[in-house]
């Protein structure tokens, strides 16, 4: 059973990122992140994560990829990039190279230490002990990892002003990322 | 379940962290909220922020050669001579470059808080990175950096190759930190933490064991292609023309310094401190990333007819030389005997984060009345229309090559001895052989500079439309201060280096 939560799991979660880089449409590749951070979800659910995977559904499957369909839509759905152009003829086949290789190499490395990585602490059955853990660790151990968290956010408002605001002038123009 | 208690908290010691976001918020939530400042109000207040927060780290320094280093907020931050160092080096950075900055927004009627509470939160990120102890942590840093830098190298808006720099960074930045924070899962894997102090316990317990270590020899690799990204290492460098030529000038100056300190400081956070017990593994990587970058960055550098450009590959040299640094300490990384690697390195960084603004701080000059105008034919003459800029632009560019009696030649002199102290001898001649290359570079301008006659007008007097603007010729003054003082008399700045070789973990 659990094998089988797993495999279907890993199907969605690998189906939906492929689908995210060669669906033609951006709203089909919107659709792909979908289903693979549900995959996600459900990975979390067979590790009895249970809140993370709500949380995961909520934030990312819910809000994320709205906002980035709402994106898309702003932007115009029909402005598919055509990805034909290509500068140097050696480039794609040597990513391909590349991408695999560096799949490889990962996977032969989680392969072989398959059997010495070491469990994690077994978490305890009660109902709220998952949200419980996770606020011990969120508030201690990583309590400066979460306020820094804040200083990104607030780069990433200030990075937008910037990037938005009207310019004085007929220089101003408009930035559309 | 005990009752939470929550980790103790050195306010003291976080303090110039507080101070830079602290002042950041204000300034952009105030600034958002007033009209227009006074022109140069907004710079006046950054590097007073940006002054008081060296002040502190530099009274916390005195501090930690008293009482010893030790770690903060539960081991997230280390306080210790290497952050403080570098805290430093990154916020005199940040003054000479806010210097910098006012005429050009002014000048293009973009005045603004923005920027400036851009400046202080990339410098939070990069002294974050420098200080981290906990690879989430760092990881953190390095994106508040590097947001930071993508929306700073888009911030000319008006021009396209401004946008096109921003939009590349950011979709090669974000690649990067992709493989980044890979290798920090991996490692997290294959140790069971993600702190530093954690980590090094941890293989310490399975290299005396003989554990399987493929997982974080995996990790390794996939950190060392995020980090080679950040500090333009070849083959991870082809972003670097691009963006330092397209990004407003004072934020490639930005770039060139903040930037590569943070970045090299967490190459030492991630290689010499954490992961000492692999250091054969990893110092071959960084030997070949050292020597393709001496060697690409120099003979580049050389073809180029843009300043700026040029300038982008010699600051990938300078990577290498950099890298040669990191590669000497890799060899007794660990040791309770380090070595002069990483003492080298803070050396080069702050001697190299000070010659490359005021180099730049030259360019944006003679840039900004040449229109924007920044190839060699820009300079022609410049020696006679203001001899003094000229000059600055000589010292600099001496720096860079490393001639003697300036900072470039103290920094490139401590980096090739740590790497001869260890016996790299392969690695410190080829060092030198793209030293001789890229000075080839350096004259090409000089000549530009001093020999070339004037190319439009002809009758030698002082061109009044050359104008200097108040802070970059206080930036540019300072700087050429700075490079030729320590290129004098480089004794006290290497004695006081040399404590930071005492990590905490």
């Amino acid at each position: 059973m659990e094998l089988l939560v797993f495999v279907a799991a890993s199907a969605m979660v690998l189906g939906g990122a492929l689908g995210v880089i060669l669906m033609r449409n951006p709203v089909h590749s919107a659709l792909g992140l979908v289903l693979t951070l549900f995959g996600v979800a459900v990975h979390f659910v067979a590790l009895e994560a249970h809140f993370l995977a709500a949380v995961q559904v909520i934030v990312y499957a819910g809000a994320i990829v709205v906002l980035f369909l709402f994106v898309i839509m702003l932007l115009g759905v029909d402005s598919a990039e055509d990805l034909k152009v290509d500068g140097l003829t050696i480039q794609r086949p040597l990513a391909a190279i590349i991408g695999i290789g560096t799949v490889a190499i990962v996977s032969v490395a989680v392969l072989r230490t398959r059997s010495t990585i070491a469990a994690g602490p077994a978490l305890e059955a009660s109902g709220d002990s998952n949200i419980r853990l996770l606020s011990r660790n969120l508030f201690s151990d990583q309590v400066l990892a979460f306020e820094i968290t804040s200083v990104l956010l607030i780069v990433a408002v200030a990075g937008t002003v910037l990037l938005t605001r009207k310019q004085s002038g007929p220089t101003g123009a408009r930035k559309g990322s | 379940m005990p009752p939470f208690v929550g980790p103790e908290v050195a306010w003291f010691a976080l303090s110039p962290l507080l101070v830079l976001s602290g002042g950041g918020l204000l300034l952009l939530v105030v600034g958002a909220l007033t009209g227009r400042w006074p022109r140069g109000l907004y710079a006046a207040v950054t590097a007073t922020v940006a002054g008081t927060a060296a002040v502190l780290a530099a009274i916390q320094w005195s501090r930690i050669a008293d009482d010893g280093p030790s770690t903060l907020v539960a081991g997230a931050l280390s306080y210790d001579a290497f952050a403080q160092f570098l805290t430093i080096t990154i916020l005199i950075s940040v003054i000479l470059v806010v210097l910098l900055t006012d005429e050009d927004l002014h000048e293009s009627d973009a005045d603004g808080p923005e920027v400036y509470g851009l400046y202080l939160m990339a410098a939070t990120g990069g002294i974050i990175m420098a200080a981290a102890n906990d690879l989430i942590v760092l990881f953190l840093g390095l994106e508040a950096l590097s947001l930071a830098l993508y929306v700073l190298a888009a911030s000319a808006r008006q021009r396209s190759d401004s946008q096109e720099s921003g939009l590349k960074y950011f979709v090669l930045g974000g690649f990067s930190s992709a493989f980044f924070l890979y290798g920090i899962a991996l490692i997290y894997g294959g140790t069971g933490s993600t702190n530093i102090g954690r980590i090094v316990a941890s293989l310490q317990s399975s290299v005396t064991t003989g554990g399987d270590n493929a997982l974080v020899l995996a990790g390794i690799a996939l950190l060392l292609v995020g980090l080679g990204f950040k500090v333009a290492a070849v083959p991870f460098h082809v972003w670097t023309p691009d963006v330092y030529q397209g990004a407003p000038t004072p934020v490639t100056a930005f770039m060139a310094s903040v930037g590569k300190a943070a970045a090299f400081a967490a190459i030492v956070r991630v290689l010499v401190v954490a992961l000492p017990f692999y250091r054969e593994d990893w110092r071959p990587a960084i030997w070949l990333l050292a020597v393709l970058s001496l060697v690409v960055g120099s003979a580049l550098a050389v073809v180029q007819t843009n300043v700026k450009r040029m300038l982008a590959y010699s600051s990938i040299s300078h990577a290498g030389f950099l890298l040669v640094a990191i590669e000497a300490a890799g060899h007794r990384a660990g040791e309770a005997d380090p070595g002069s690697g990483v003492v080298a390195l803070v050396i080069y960084l702050l001697a190299y984060s000070v010659l490359v603004i005021g180099t730049f701080a030259v360019v944006t000059v003679v840039g900004r009345n040449a229109s924007g105008d920044v190839t060699l034919d820009a300079f022609k003459g410049l020696s006679t229309r203001r001899p003094a800029l000229a000059l600055a632009l000589t010292v600099f560019l001496f720096a860079q090559a490393g001639v003697p009696f300036t900072s470039g030649f103290v920094a490139k002199f401590g980096v090739i001895q740590a790497a001869v102290e260890e016996r790299s001898y392969a690695i410190a001649i080829i060092a030198m052989v793209a030293a001789v290359i890229a000075a080839f570079l350096y004259l090409r301008i000089m000549v530009s500079v001093w020999l070339s006659g004037e190319s439009s007008d002809v009758d030698g007097e002082p061109d009044q439309t050359l104008r200097i603007p108040i802070g970059a010729g206080l930036a540019i003054a300072a700087a050429a201060a700075f490079t030729l003082v320590v290129g004098v008399m480089p004794g006290w700045l290497i004695s006081t280096a040399e404590a930071v070789t005492t990590y905490a973990r």
